[in-house]
């Protein structure tokens, strides 16, 4: 091997042992930083609901709930637009069209959070609540719409944050469709295939690289911070209703670190931010396991069958 | 075969010397005496704190070093709780906070810690009722109740009593406050604690609480926000936001029984009220103060300064700097908001300073 080969190995690999490295050194430093709340609340923390920094009393569970509700539902709205828009854009748009579309779905990408979250104070909150005072009181009695109209609440942060993980995962799951071969469509044409099934077939081909482009999407909203913070009414409660006023974990470090003085008061936040970066850790390793086992039975052939399968 | 043991020599090694970097980097930053001395005889001096004062601050500063080049202020507005915390670890040399300093924060510090009023701020409640354009009276117990829950509906009998001949609409209350930590919820829930046993014992004071309902709105700007936005909401936010912004506000009754508006003359007056019982550390709270014309909901916010402090240039620089800013400095107060120091504080200051060492 010649020397500057090696030079480069060890200059490449050096980067990626700094990676790793960022990685452990952020876990590291949250587990020592909430040493104090993870000794006096213990498990405690995870499942109680009491947020006092005056009595020095810290429950996680309402921000876990917030930010996982939040997401999820963010995750449903987002998903079926931006694979439409995937489809759309990779398999069925017209030439001219094209260039726009994609300038517009990652000029979307580009806007930065503080501006979705203006935007939903002044547009979308009064939009919200235009729609929770106009609906019917036999609806209102439903414990997912129960609670005054505020506008401000759990349906405004999930709307605001599907808008933004919209181009993230449009984007991925288009390039995804991207690299399907001609010959799977082609192939599925000359078995008869509408359109429609040939699109499924592309997609189902593509699946492991489309679940990937959603699972980024849910990365995204489960870290989001200030849009959210600015629509979802900070209230740390867990409610099923969309129209109450909820908290995340990521916005409650965003309001309330600055002025945490007290040690107790610090740590607890600490160990939100360790709760954070355990469950994003924990989703990724689910979505890669689910890649995986997906990607072992991934095979052409059994891409058009399955997708032929299902009127067969 | 050659390749790959290479590769896992080059990684092993690799990670060793990045290990050996990373051991290095993790150490805890010492406290640096924040004097470097810069450019040729300029003294660089770093503070960080409160939020609130920053705007006064960052005048003061640069009208200072318009007087005396040779000195830099160097302010970073991360919020109290973070300013408390630098000056007791000796990050910054000096501190700014909007409510005082605990004992136990006190003791923590490597030294002894002094408290300096610099201006007045005060905290105005504003709301947002369909139909109503008449200025609201509240007393503080009614506020209180408000914050609290209790008070539910806009034409609760608390709320008419106070303002006969307003036709207050039947509307839900809804509650606004912050939900980042901030003087401003010090400040008005420390005036709440003072005026409703129950406000005390079920919220407390701090710079953030638990509120037993409503939504919160990030900074002054969020709460006013959802406040014109929400039909039937209540929040507070502060004096200098609320005139700045032409947003109108009710007014508090004082401990003397007069409705008061929140104005910067107000704030003075409740300062001056409680100037004779000013105690040695400055640490007072002045919310709900006796005295005609005071206003109930004000509040000083204070410069943390150590008695002994190890860099004595910086020292002699920031007493001179707050005798400036506590006489020459205060004029420029009220332009932007905050109400000047009474003179009987200023005088007790002024002694105060002297018992920095600075030699």
């Amino acid at each position: 091997m010649r020397s500057s080969d090696l030079g480069f190995r060890l200059g490449v690999g050096a980067f990626a042992a700094a990676l790793l490295l960022i990685v452990v050194a952020i876990a590291v430093t949250l587990v020592t930083d909430s040493t104090l709340s993870m000794q006096k609340f213990g498990l405690r923390f995870w499942g109680t609901s009491n947020w006092d920094p005056v009595a020095g009393e810290f429950g996680a569970l309402p921000f876990i709930w917030g930010t996982l509700y939040s997401s999820v539902l963010a995750l449903l709205i987002a998903t079926p637009v931006a694979l439409g828009i995937a489809v759309f854009i990779s398999e069925l748009c017209p030439n001219a069209l094209r260039g726009l579309l994609i300038f517009l779905t990652e000029l979307l990408a580009a806007i930065p959070s503080i501006v979705y979250g203006l935007w939903g104070i002044f547009v979308l909150v009064p939009a919200v609540r235009a729609v929770e005072t106009g609906m019917p009181e036999s609806l209102r009695a439903l414990p997912w719409f129960s609670g005054p109209p505020l506008g401000v609440g759990m349906f405004a942060a999930a709307l605001i944050l599907a808008v933004m993980i919209v181009p993230f995962t449009s984007a991925i799951a288009r390039e995804v469709l991207r690299t399907v071969p001609a010959s799977q469509r082609e192939a599925a044409f000359a078995l008869g295939a509408t359109r429609f099934e040939a699109i499924r077939a592309a997609m189902f081909y593509a699946r492991t690289g489309i679940i990937g482009a959603v699972m980024l999407g849910f990365g995204r909203a489960l870290g989001e911070t200030m849009a959210v913070t600015m629509v979802i009414g900070n209230n740390p409660q867990v409610s099923l209703s969309l129209f109450a006023p909820q908290y995340t974990m990521a916005a409650v470090l965003a309001n309330e670190f600055t002025e945490a003085a007290d040690a107790l008061y610090l740590a607890a936040l600490i160990e939100i931010g360790l709760v954070l970066f355990v469950i994003t850790l924990v989703v990724n390793m689910l979505s890669r396991a689910l890649i995986w086992s997906m990607a072992r039975q991934a095979s052409p052939r059994r891409a058009v069958l399955v997708a032929r399968g299902a009127e067969a | 075969m050659n390749k790959i043991v290479m590769r896992y020599l080059a990684v092993a090694l690799t990670a060793a010397v990045a290990a050996g970097c990373g051991g290095g980097n993790s150490e805890p930053v010492t406290a640096n005496s924040s004097s470097g001395s810069g450019t040729a005889g300029a003294l660089q001096i770093n503070g960080a704190g409160a939020t609130f004062p920053y705007p006064i601050y960052s005048k003061w500063f640069s009208e200072y070093n318009t007087l005396h080049p040779n000195i830099r202020v160097n302010y970073q507005s991360i919020g109290s709780g973070g300013g408390i915390q630098q000056v007791v670890n000796q990050t910054v040399f000096f501190g700014a906070t909007d409510g005082p300093m605990t004992e136990d924060q006190l003791k923590a510090a490597g030294g002894r810690i002094l408290h300096f009023p610099t201006v007045l701020g005060a905290v105005v409640p504003v709301y947002n009722i369909s139909g109503v354009t008449a200025e609201l009276k509240f007393t503080g117990p009614v506020l209180a109740d408000i914050f609290l829950g209790k008070i539910k509906k806009w034409n609760d009998p608390a709320i008419a009593k106070l303002n006969p001949g307003v036709m207050l609409p039947a509307t839900d209350v809804t509650v606004v406050h912050r939900s980042d930590g901030s003087g401003t919820t010090y400040i008005f829930v420390d005036y709440l604690s003072k005026v409703s046993p129950e406000f005390k014992s079920q919220v407390g004071v701090s710079t953030s609480v638990k509120w037993p309902t409503g939504v919160g709105g990030k900074g002054n700007e969020g709460v006013s926000g959802l406040v014109t936005q929400t039909p039937g909401s209540i929040g507070y936010v502060e004096l200098i936001y609320a005139l700045q912004n032409r947003i109108s506000f009710g007014s508090v009754q004082n401990a003397a029984g007069e409705f008061v508006k929140g104005s910067v003359d107000a704030v003075t007056k409740a300062a001056a009220a409680a100037a004779p019982n000013m105690p040695a550390d400055f640490r007072v709270s002045i919310t709900n103060a006796q005295g005609a014309g005071a206003y109930p909901i004000s509040s000083f916010t204070w410069l943390l300064l150590y008695e002994d402090p190890k860099d004595k240039a910086a020292g002699k620089a920031m007493v001179d700097f707050m005798r400036w800013a506590l006489t020459d400095g205060q004029k420029y107060a009220a332009d932007l908001g905050y109400a000047p120091l009474p003179p009987s504080v200023v005088t007790l200051e002024q002694a105060a300073l002297d018992r920095i060492k600075v030699s």
